[in-house]
């Protein structure tokens, strides 16, 4: 299908675009890539009434690392988080769950921004925002709002973002080396969005005992989430493959799952499960 | 709106609809129609594009937003004179049959053979993944890229 009549504006600067967003109050839509949008426009989900296009404003697209953390601007396409050497040593975990993302194609436009404000709960990003404890930077007409992931997110397609705010980057916490972390997902076809999806991260005490035990679920439910009882029937424990499996059944046991076209209630679950184990059988391989 | 972009090496300039996709406007503005649509939403890869270099599904691009850069598609990959690497190659291995997604593959392969012109057969099997045929079964294809690799060898990164 084609998408409705809209608007088009290009603006230079964050400023203008915050200003566009508080007179269009809803009635309009931030366009990056356009790799989530522009099928919504096309399905005609959506008509907005003007599209704001982000590709004249400077500085969204940059990705910085220090020793307080990595921060992604809201346009960092899949392409550049792929081909930047240093997010491969300060955030492994994310980039090895990026490379899952989409096809060649969709890769070269989709951004880090646009996949968080979409909020499918079966994509990774989302996921790895609440797996890692990202928070966002929201800017708006009274300035910046800092939001934690784990609140950003309400529902399917379903963010706190306010109608005259834009998602300008995520933080992501500090990684130490020797953090053990692992990212398992399943998908019907390569580069499709996930059935199931699990990042797992923990650090080693130096007796053995794993601390800091996050367990990030992908493509379950209606947002992105974290299995926390099972996080905390882990935390402080030696772990085995054995131990890890009864806890993490016993946490999927008591979550629902949604059975439809793609697979069942029952077939969620084990997949889920299976994603799980196998994230933490990575976390758990010999660092060379 | 006014919109000004090269387009295979030409100057294409234009009054449009900021509705109208890239796909939409390289085949009914200019006439470019080996630039195929099938299924408008980013699935099937048929109207793949260079942008800038960069392979793109023009059906998830707005023309607008192509405002200043620089589009290929696959005609201007190919000239009157002799059949291009990646054409030989498909006619070799036989890589088509009703041709409709054939487009999409060669401006694809083309795209991935210049920036990674060592590439093996499983990053090619990775990349191609983005576009669907429903005639080859895939492999041929598979061999063709595999086979044009060596021509853009030659000619060296870009």
């Amino acid at each position: 299908m084609k998408s409705t009549d809209f608007d088009y504006i290009c603006p230079s600067s964050l400023e203008e675009v915050i200003q566009i967003l508080d007179q269009y109050q809803g009635e309009v839509k931030i366009i990056s890539g356009g790799q989530s949008l522009m099928p919504i426009l096309n399905y005609r989900l959506a008509s907005p009434q003007l599209l704001v296009d982000l590709q004249g404003v400077a500085d969204l697209n940059k990705v910085s690392i220090s020793s307080e953390g990595t921060t992604l601007g809201a346009r960092v396409r899949w392409v550049d988080i792929e081909n930047h050497d240093g997010l491969r040593v300060s955030q492994p975990l994310l980039c090895a769950a990026i490379d899952h993302v989409a096809h060649y194609q969709i890769r070269n436009r989709g951004s880090v921004g646009g996949s968080l404000v979409h909020a499918d709960p079966a994509a990774e990003m989302p996921g790895l925002a609440v797996a890692l404890e990202g928070i966002l930077n929201l800017h708006g007409p009274q300035g910046v709002r800092r939001v934690h992931a784990a609140d950003f997110f309400l529902g399917q397609l379903s963010t706190s973002i306010e109608t005259n705010e834009i998602l300008v980057s995520i933080e992501l916490p500090f990684w130490p080396q020797d953090r053990r972390w692992g990212f398992a997902e399943f998908s019907r076809r390569k580069g499709d969005f996930a059935l199931a999806g699990a990042a797992v991260w923990f650090d080693l005490a130096s007796d053995g005992h794993a601390m800091n035990v996050h367990i990030g679920l992908i493509g379950t439910g209606e947002k992105p989430m974290r299995l926390l009882s099972a996080e905390s029937g882990l935390n402080g424990r030696t772990l085995t493959e054995s131990m890890i499996e009864s806890v993490v059944h016993q946490s999927l046991s008591a979550m629902s799952f949604q059975g439809d076209i793609h697979a069942s209630e029952k077939y969620r679950r084990a997949l889920m499960l299976e994603m799980v184990s196998k994230a933490f059988a990575q976390a758990m391989r010999p660092i060379n | 709106m006014q919109v000004k972009m090269t387009v295979n090496g030409k100057l294409f300039e234009s009054d449009l609809a900021p509705r109208i996709n890239l796909a939409d406007c390289l085949r009914h503005e200019m006439d470019l129609t080996g630039t195929h649509v099938a299924c408008e939403h980013g699935v099937c890869g048929a109207c793949t594009v260079l942008v800038n270099g960069d392979a793109v599904r023009s059906c998830l691009m707005l023309a607008v937003q192509a405002n200043g850069q620089s589009v290929v598609t696959v005609e201007g990959l190919s000239s009157d004179a002799e059949l291009s690497a990646l054409q030989a190659s498909f006619r070799k291995h036989n890589a088509l049959q009703c041709g409709f997604c054939t487009p999409g593959f060669i401006t694809t392969a083309h795209a991935l053979l210049t920036q990674e012109p060592n590439c093996d057969e499983d990053r090619i099997r990775e990349v191609l993944s983005g576009n669907l045929c429903r005639c080859t079964g895939y492999v041929p294809i598979v061999q063709a890229v595999l086979d044009a690799r060596v021509a853009y060898q030659q000619m060296g990164v870009k």
